[in-house]
């Protein structure tokens, strides 16, 4: 593993790229080929291996599916812990809804990432360390360029929901996808919920207006009625949805599902 | 309409028009159950039905992916015809929610039009507004208030949570079945934490919610708590939020999964202000994991609400 492929890798290309671009396809490649080669480079039992911290691989089969949600549910569980202590959160009237609804929401996401470390027991992957410097945890929605804790809420609620629908498709042990498919559905009921903080009834998407394309990010869903993915939510392969939660992931703690693709 | 006026015209395009129904006589299958109440009414949805059986594609699917999504399609009728009928309903809706029960309703239409192409000819025809009764037999009045329509439509919304999740092992064999599956689960989950809103908002609330919804489950959360105190109207919503018909199908106040107790392996965060107790600490755990049901205890939950026509057209048989 060369420090020049480390140094020019992708993630600090991903670390720079706005929360809302679209990732282009050919991203993905470059993205998982570049990936591939740095794992290639490392070798297990080598004495001094720097390279195997900078890329979390979250493994094959329904073990991968597991820890690709457990690396989510890591980042959003370390996300509202930062917000219970944040400027923001303490500010709130201690008998608010909004106060009431992160704490709730607080605690489900710590009890999702417990749960995945507690069923992954040996094969679970690292404690991740975020990156959360583009979150202005003093503010509630975004303003000067950072996100605000609404906004990055409900970024990483609508990932969250997407990449569970996406990942069902990896999963081969029924009892796997039951568990996948309790989770979602709370991720989904955040989403709605903060969506309609930041905007009431933009809990499906920008609907005060003819339900317009979204303001609040990308579209949630297929708007149209008759498509034959009509009114479904738009989910992400971990491909996609990884190069978006690598950029709040630290440099050492970038996470790849390189066994996890169609 | 003159049925026979109708073959002698096809016949006359299609020689084959009598050999096509001869061979495919399963279609008449419905005309027999229902006997005389076949009505101007019903007539289209019906020929309509025995045409596609004549003329169209099958699916090809697995009788068990056919019958987990016509459960899935029965239910979305169920939802559709519910909203539309309120959005039709003078002063029921108060006009700030109209945005987006539009959008729920259409939401609805479109996860049927989605489930119909799925299932090509082997979908189940929309029944109709007239195959329901929301009333589940008088016990409900869905359309007499605001509050009596949120109430009853959060019980739909969260049993057709707990059915998709229910029938989602039966879709693995199709990845991409069960993908649009899933992607329709989240979207009624988003529904359901917006019903939940609405309920809240309707109640004058100035909290997120009570553990249980607080006393008649009035006030819930966006999220499932415990058993929710049997749901919005207890005769009728008790099963939506209770056990299933196995073990497999614990109740909403769950807190085993995967062989652990999520309330006891948790590390809970400090939340400035609140000391955990257990009581809250068996709320988060239930609300942090929604929970399947199977298709024998949902249908027994959806035939409340099938009008006699329903039942002979037997819908969630």
């Amino acid at each position: 593993m060369s420090d020049t492929l480390q140094s020019t890798g992708p993630d600090d290309v991903q670390l720079m790229s706005p929360l809302h671009a679209p990732i282009k396809r050919r991203s993905f490649f470059l993205y998982a080929g570049a990936t591939t080669l740095m794992l290639a480079g490392c070798s297990k039992d080598n004495d001094n291996p720097p390279a195997t911290n900078t890329t979390v691989d979250v493994g094959s089969g329904d073990t991968g599916v597991l820890n690709y949600a457990y690396a989510l549910e890591q980042l959003e569980a370390a996300f509202y812990a930062q917000v219970l202590r944040s400027a923001y959160f303490t500010s709130l009237d201690p008998a608010s809804a909004e106060r009431q609804i992160l704490a709730d929401i607080a605690l489900h996401e710590q009890i999702h990432a417990d749960f995945f470390k507690s069923v992954l027991a040996g094969n679970a992957i690292r404690q991740l360390t975020p990156d959360f410097s583009g979150i202005d945890f003093s503010q509630r929605l975004s303003m000067g360029g950072k996100l605000g804790v609404l906004d990055a809420a409900r970024a990483f609620e609508d990932l969250g929901v997407q990449a569970y629908n996406g990942a069902g498709r990896f999963i081969t042990d029924p009892r796997n996808l039951v568990l996948a498919g309790k989770i979602v559905s709370v991720e989904a009921r955040h989403a709605s919920l903060i969506r309609d903080l930041i905007r009431p009834n933009s809990f499906m998407g920008d609907i005060s207006a003819g339900f317009t394309p979204d303001t609040l990010g990308e579209d949630v869903i297929d708007r149209s009625v008759t498509s034959r993915t009509a009114r479904q939510e738009k989910s992400k392969l971990p491909a996609q949805v990884l190069a978006i939660a690598n950029t709040f992931l630290a440099a050492d703690s970038k996470v790849s599902a390189n066994s996890l693709v169609s | 309409m003159d049925l026979f006026k109708i073959f002698s015209e096809i016949e006359k395009i299609d020689g084959e028009v009598y050999e096509r129904f001869d061979t495919r006589r399963r279609v008449f299958k419905h005309l027999t159950g229902l006997g005389k109440t076949i009505t101007a009414a019903t007539m289209p949805a019906l020929l309509s039905t025995m045409f596609n059986k004549a003329y169209g594609q099958t699916s090809g699917l697995s009788p068990e992916i056919k019958n987990t999504l016509n459960l899935a399609l029965q239910l979305e009728y169920l939802e559709f015809h519910f909203y539309d009928t309120a959005l039709n309903t003078p002063d029921l809706i108060p006009a700030s929610d109209r945005p987006a029960v539009t959008i729920i309703r259409d939401d609805e239409l479109g996860h049927i039009n989605a489930i119909k192409g799925l299932l090509s000819t082997d979908a189940i025809p929309d029944p109709t507004r007239l195959a329901f009764d929301y009333t589940a037999g008088g016990r409900l009045a869905p359309f007499s208030s605001s509050a009596e329509f949120y109430g009853t439509a959060q019980g739909f919304v969260d049993t057709g949570m707990r059915a998709y999740k229910g029938g989602a092992t039966k879709l693995m064999p199709n990845k991409d079945i069960l993908t649009a599956a899933l992607n329709i689960h989240s979207v009624e989950a988003r529904h359901s934490a917006h019903v939940r809103l609405m309920r809240r908002v309707l109640a004058g609330s100035t909290n997120g919610g009570d553990i249980a919804g607080g006393p008649g489950n009035a006030n819930p959360k966006s999220w499932i708590s415990l058993t929710e105190r049997d749901g919005p109207r207890p005769s009728v919503t008790a099963p939506v939020y209770g056990p299933g018909n196995t073990t497999d199908f614990p109740g909403e106040d769950n807190v085993q999964q995967g062989g652990k107790n999520v309330q006891t392996t948790a590390t809970y965060p400090t939340i400035p202000g609140v000391t955990l107790t257990d009581a809250m600490k068996a709320a988060a755990a239930s609300e942090a994991f929604d929970e399947p049901l199977d298709d024998g205890t949902v249908k027994s939950i959806a035939r409340n609400f099938r009008s006699p026509l329903g039942e002979r057209l037997g819908l969630f048989a």
